[in-house]
């Protein structure tokens, strides 16, 4: 995560880091600095989090809808999940998809920002931010003009006779593209970062043993910008398995994810409440649990 | 040719996905050019390109009314977080203390949920717990959330920028007989000041784009990202491609102008 908030503050170079004297005596002023922040997180994340568990295991009186009694009801997580199998399943299969073509994009431009650039490093790494400052909505709504069934892509391939249902927007290509796009940069920047750090000399040396571009890459260039590929591909999937702006925006009713069930649970459904909570608990357990087999296996330091 | 093109190869792909990157940008900002009649998603060839959303940003209803709950929303919670996350960033860094571990977990986890699940959670509490003692959905809501997910980041960045600063240089200072104080606010601060900068900046377009969480927490108040997704099924009128554009020369002009003045410190 460093990765991405360093480039982002604006340091072109990244300084390694220096150990740090550990400060003894007076035991009450980390804890002071610590308050406030750790008091905002714990009321703010920690205890909502809480309460949605109790929510997700909360009864509706019957009778009166969307008025619900504390309870220990585990009957609701087993009918979201089974009722919500398919859009569970879509937000993996497209979150994963849209991870895969982001990092099949990113690299090459990581890797050409970190050792092809030159002068010009800067300004791409700014070039890599700046569509950041379009708000996201307008950018995905800008997708959905791009991609339209009279927009310029739909209307090559479909003269070209190579578009076989006839359109783009509203099929899960049109959503994948989309998470795709908007997730980009949080694959660039931390494998620009990791490749940032690595000595250009060790991948010519590699070009000096084995003469070939691809061994080099293979065995030299990938292994070394791993850390970065690693949090690039938490820093796309997280966001893109629980989004639904893309879905909402360039899909239909056969593209929906679990996002959009969430929300339409939440704001249309009455009574949604219980299951609405069950199936964002179920996310976040699914999300951390993957979090933290990554972080068992390759070590915190690289993604904190 | 095939020699030259392989050599090439990772910087023609590069450029490609710039174009990629750039290309809704470039979008938004011809379709606030366009003289439409009902809703600005194709291109109205007759009277257009057209100036008149540009001469009346404020011109659709709502918008910026939008534009200014997104502005205040943004500084307050970006000067809370970057307070906030500063602290704790000083106190994970400079100190071991009992309890390090769990606050890093408390920091690193907000980051690693999905915004949705941030904003669920907040949407039942608020909903289920708060308002019991007031508080209702609204521009407060949305500002206390916005604090919520920002500190995290200012911590990683201020974190960053602590990690990298040469204990020496406090040292000296030290031995040149500069009490605690002076040694923080003559030395430390101005050397972590870069950090922070970044950080509130971070901070700031984070909130100032944030829409699902601000969705779940908003209640009957508009952000800006809120009104552009509101009204997409209506058809979202030009002057949000005004604003929208606007935001984006603003911000690259920050950022460009740091960048200059970054590097005119260091000659």
């Amino acid at each position: 995560m460093s990765a991405l908030t360093h480039v982002s503050a604006g340091a072109g170079e990244t300084p390694p880091p220096v150990p740090q004297p550990a400060r003894r005596g007076r035991g009450w002023v980390p804890y002071l600095l610590l308050l406030p922040g750790a008091l905002w997180l714990l009321v703010f994340f920690v205890v909502p989090l809480i309460q949605l568990f109790t929510v997700s295991l909360q009864s509706q009186f019957p009778g009166y809808p969307g008025y619900y009694y504390r309870d220990l009801n585990f009957g609701n997580y087993v009918t979201a999940i089974t009722e919500f199998a398919p859009q569970f399943g879509r937000s993996f299969v497209f979150a994963g998809l849209a991870t895969f073509f982001a990092f099949c994009l990113a690299y090459p431009l990581a890797y050409a920002m970190a050792f092809k650039a030159g002068r010009w490093r800067n300004v791409m790494l700014i070039a890599v931010i700046a569509p950041f400052f379009t708000s996201f909505i307008l950018r995905t709504v800008a997708w959905r003009q791009i991609l339209a069934d009279e927009g310029p892509v739909a209307s090559t391939l479909n003269t070209l006779h190579l578009l076989p249902g006839g359109r783009i927007t509203e099929t899960w290509v049109a959503v994948v593209a989309g998470l795709t796009y908007n997730f980009l940069p949080f694959m660039v920047l931390p494998i620009y970062a990791s490749l940032e750090r690595a000595d250009p000399k060790v991948i010519e040396a590699g070009g000096d043993l084995y003469a070939n571009g691809f061994t080099t890459f293979r065995t030299v260039t990938l292994p070394i910008s791993m850390p970065g590929v690693l949090a690039g591909t938490l820093l796309t999937f997280i966001p893109a398995a629980g989004d639904y702006v893309n879905a909402e925006l360039l899909g239909s009713d056969n593209t929906k994810m679990i996002g959009n069930v969430i929300e339409s649970q939440f704001f249309r459904v009455l009574g949604g409440f219980p299951t609405a909570a069950a199936l964002s608990f179920t996310l976040m357990a699914l999300i951390l649990a993957l979090v933290f087999v990554y972080v068992r296996r390759f070590g915190t330091e690289e993604l904190l | 040719m095939i020699r030259w093109l392989g050599n090439r190869f990772a910087m023609i792909t590069a450029l490609l996905v710039l174009f990629y990157l750039f290309l809704p940008v470039a979008y938004t900002f011809v379709f606030s050019f366009n003289n439409y009649k009902k809703s600005n998603i194709t291109w109205n060839p007759e009277g257009s390109p057209t100036l008149k959303h540009w001469k009346d940003p404020c011109g659709a209803p709502g918008v910026c009314e939008s534009l200014v709950v997104s502005l205040q929303v943004g500084v307050i919670a970006t000067l809370a977080a970057t307070v906030l996350g500063t602290l704790l960033a000083f106190a994970m860094v400079r100190h071991r203390f009992r309890g390090r571990g769990t606050s890093n977990i408390l920091v690193f986890v907000p980051m690693a949920t999905p915004e949705i699940v941030l904003g669920a959670s907040l949407l039942t509490i608020f909903v289920q717990g708060f308002s019991n003692i007031g508080l209702q959905l609204g521009f407060w809501t949305i500002v206390m959330a916005h604090i919520m997910f920002a500190i995290s980041f200012v911590v990683v960045t201020v974190k960053a920028r602590l990690q990298s600063l040469d204990p020496r240089l406090e040292e000296a200072a030290q031995d040149l007989y500069a009490g605690p104080g002076s040694t923080f606010w003559k030395i430390t601060f101005p050397l972590v000041l870069p950090g922070i900068v970044g950080a509130a900046l971070l901070a700031f377009s984070l909130s100032f784009d944030d829409f699902i969480i601000t969705n779940f927490v908003s209640g009957n108040e508009t952000t800006f990202p809120k009104f552009v997704y509101i009204s997409y099924l209506r058809g979202i009128p030009a002057q949000a491609n005004v604003i929208g554009f606007s935001m984006f020369v603003i911000a690259l002009a920050l950022v460009i102008g740091g960048q200059l003045v970054g590097n005119a410190r260091k000659k």
